[in-house]
């Protein structure tokens, strides 16, 4: 039973989360690759451990999308992440342990985890 | 806390029901099971997304892909394709969200660019079975400013300012309705909600409560919190299944979140709904006939004044507003009655909501700004007319209202427009109708339908609506005569002014407005016996050009009457016209178009 505005005020809140995917998203769009390569190298666990670490640092505005195969399948899995204004970057051979810190460098801080891009791989 | 990468919303509003979205639902749960993704992809049933032609739809997010006229058979494409690998299955896309080669975000193809949705608004985007989504986007956050902000005289003033007219047909300042209710004496006094649609044609309070029953639950608390009641009632009828069914659930769970019942928020603010269903006569959606038949008596309507606000319900003050009247109030409230009061007309505020159909491409429920025009609804929203056929005329208001013609297709919509071409707003059914259609037969169906819903309680409706029935019919098999037509018109004008509610009132309105722009229509049937139309089957015959004939005999194994003689292959077909009964069936089956009507 709910006695006040602040009850409501927090279920609303708790309630955002579950359904804040739907909102059209203007920031941040990390695609992750998800074919038949992608998925075989793991992709499965690098996508849902980039959508509970956005949802659990409530980063609005980032939006997790999957794509089919980004093209270098000896690679995957792979990420990419779009930020307006700046280019493309693309992360190879990604696991959850590696997803997390790109969450935290790249994406809350800005700073591009140079080691997992397919530049410092190949 | 559950955690889903994608969400896929499935239509559950009627129209898509009735295509089958319910197996659509178990479908995907037996596939997501498959790929054992269950508890990564979220299903979500949701109300009506508006463009029901295309039905049923299923929108996956993140991406908002929008798919079309889904089948059984294409559930374990998506999964596969889309759900798992992230490919989108570009062949199921709505047509219009393809645009050289780039996939368009919804909003920005054609039926949605031009739509405002305000009352619409969580249609098509939550479950309506789950309170925390409403709540999710800011619901019951406006009963909770009321509640905590506002002194009722607040509240009145604000929707007063909003410049908000009733919805349901009249076009009543909702505002000022407010003010009689709440400055009405009385010791109790009560809340209901007309949920009674009944025009032929009209969906949008039927979708509204499907789709979003809380918002009107919610809106109804703030009345009564504005006029001084703690009762409220819906009126809906029992040919809504799903709308009641969902109301239900939603009463249910506002009851167990404490946002109705008794002390809301704490506040010693107090407020019930209970459904009262409707066995579903026209005459019930007149405003003192549905108070009859709350009260469990013979659904009637009775003179005005003393008007509900004043005497309602058991006789206490009763404040009556419609379903989408309702759906406005929580925006008005959370964004203010100048934000709502900038959208519109001079004198017709905000947005309202249209069903459309007829012979109109995306049939389906829009939302626009008030003032849009006719045909930016039509040819813009609505798609056009199909098949390259030639527009004719709109028929807006149902029974009560009237067509409207080519030449005034730039008009704005807003009540007095309408009002001022001879027809009207009423609730928000837009029938289009193509040159294939006769307006004497148009204005018939209408009077048979007014004939067959009249309550029988005063004369000039119950017996002139019948008197003006029979003439059509004369007219329309071709034994009308020239005075035929001025005694519609005579008959059609008393009717108008002596009949008890507004049902009678504007019964006749079909006929006026069709011999306001169509007379031409009337007088070739009278005075030629022919229906330019084609469609009056007492004034057709059907005939082979035996010019075009290739003398194949398809029509004569199709005519389920054996009329039409030849010989295969020798001798040009003939079809016996006294035997024909005009189905049309030899028309449609000869391939070289040598049969034609008229």
């Amino acid at each position: 039973m709910m006695k006040s505005l602040d009850e409501l005020a927090k279920i609303r809140e708790q309630a955002r989360k579950k359904v804040d995917i739907r909102d059209s998203k203007h920031g941040i769009k990390i695609v992750v690759g998800m074919d038949t390569c992608g998925i075989s190298a793991g992709a499965r666990p690098v996508l849902l451990e980039l959508v509970a670490e956005v949802q659990k640092r409530n980063l609005n505005d980032v939006s997790v999308v999957q794509t089919g195969c980004i093209g270098v399948c000896r690679l995957e899995p792979m990420i990419e992440v779009y930020k307006e204004g700046e280019e493309k970057v693309t992360y190879v051979e990604i696991t959850a342990e590696k997803a997390r810190r790109i969450i935290e460098e790249h994406i809350v801080n800005g700073k591009i985890v140079d080691e997992y891009t397919i530049g410092a791989i190949e | 806390m559950e955690l889903y990468r994608a969400h896929v919303l499935i239509c559950g509003g009627t129209g898509c029901t009735s295509s089958g979205s319910q197996t659509l639902i178990h479908t995907f749960e037996k596939e997501l099971k498959k790929q054992g993704i269950e508890n990564e992809v979220k299903l979500v049933k949701t109300g009506c997304f508006g463009l029901c032609e295309a039905g049923p739809i299923v929108i996956v997010y993140p991406e908002g892909t929008f798919y079309s006229h889904i089948k059984v058979e294409d559930i374990s494409r998506i999964t596969e394709e889309h759900l798992l690998k992230g490919i989108i299955v570009k062949d199921l896309l709505y047509k219009d969200v393809i645009h050289e080669d780039q996939i368009l975000p919804i909003d920005e193809i054609d039926f949605y660019k031009k739509q405002k949705r305000i009352a619409l608004k969580n249609c098509g985007a939550i479950n309506p079975e789950n309170i925390e989504e409403y709540i999710a986007y800011d619901g019951y956050k406006a009963l909770g400013k009321v509640l905590t902000e506002m002194t009722p005289e607040d509240v009145i003033n604000t929707i007063k300012k909003s410049g908000l007219r009733g919805r349901g047909g009249g076009g009543f300042p909702s505002g000022i309705k407010w003010e009689f209710t709440y400055k009405a004496e009385g010791d109790i006094k009560y809340v209901a909600c007309n949920a009674d649609e009944g025009d032929p044609g009209a969906f949008m309070d039927r979708s509204v409560l499907e789709g979003d029953p809380h918002t009107v639950l919610e809106a109804m608390a703030i009345a009564g919190y504005a006029v001084g009641s703690n009762q409220g009632y819906i009126y809906i009828r029992a040919e809504y299944p799903i709308a009641v069914h969902r109301l239900e659930i939603a009463i249910k769970q506002a009851r167990e979140y404490g946002l109705l019942g008794k002390n809301i928020f704490g506040t010693g603010f107090s407020f019930d709904v209970e459904i009262r269903l409707g066995a579903g006569a026209f005459v019930c959606g007149e405003e003192t006939a549905l108070l009859n038949s709350i009260e469990g008596k013979r659904g009637m309507p009775r003179p005005r004044p003393p008007f509900p606000a004043i005497k309602g319900l058991w006789g206490k003050p009763t404040l009556l507003n419609n379903v989408e009247t309702y759906a406005n109030i929580t925006q008005i409230i959370l964004n203010g009655p100048e934000w709502f009061a900038s959208m519109g007309t001079e004198k017709s505020k905000g947005t309202k909501v249209f069903a459309l159909g007829g012979k109109i491409n995306n049939t389906g429920l829009v939302e626009i700004p008030m003032g849009t025009t006719l045909r930016e609804v039509i040819y813009e929203i609505g798609g056009g007319i199909p098949n390259g056929k030639k527009f004719k005329a709109v028929q807006t208001g149902g029974p009560s209202g009237g067509c409207i013609t080519a030449e005034y297709l730039d008009t704005p919509i807003d009540y007095d427009n309408l009002i001022e071409l001879g027809s009207m707003m009423g609730s928000g059914g837009m029938i289009i109708m193509d040159e294939d259609n006769c307006m004497v037969d148009i204005a018939r169906f209408f009077l048979d339908f007014t004939v067959d819903e009249s309550c029988g309680k005063c004369p000039p409706c119950r017996i002139g609506t019948k008197r003006m029935l029979e003439i059509l019919e004369k007219i329309t098999s071709g034994k009308g005569e020239l005075e035929d037509i001025d005694k519609l018109e005579r008959l059609a004008d008393s009717i108008k002014v002596s009949s008890l509610c507004g049902l009678g009132q504007t019964a006749p309105n079909p006929v006026l407005s069709t011999l306001r722009y169509f007379r031409h229509e009337y007088e070739a049937h009278v005075k030629e016996k022919r229906c330019p139309a084609g469609v009056c089957k007492d004034l057709l015959s059907y005939n082979v050009d035996s010019d075009l004939c290739k003398k194949c005999g398809i029509c004569a194994k199709k005519c389920p009457e054996g009329c039409i003689d030849g010989i295969k292959g020798k001798e040009v077909y003939k079809i016996d016209t006294k035997k024909c009964i005009k189905c049309g069936a030899c028309m449609d089956a000869c391939p070289f178009k040598a049969i034609s009507k008229k």
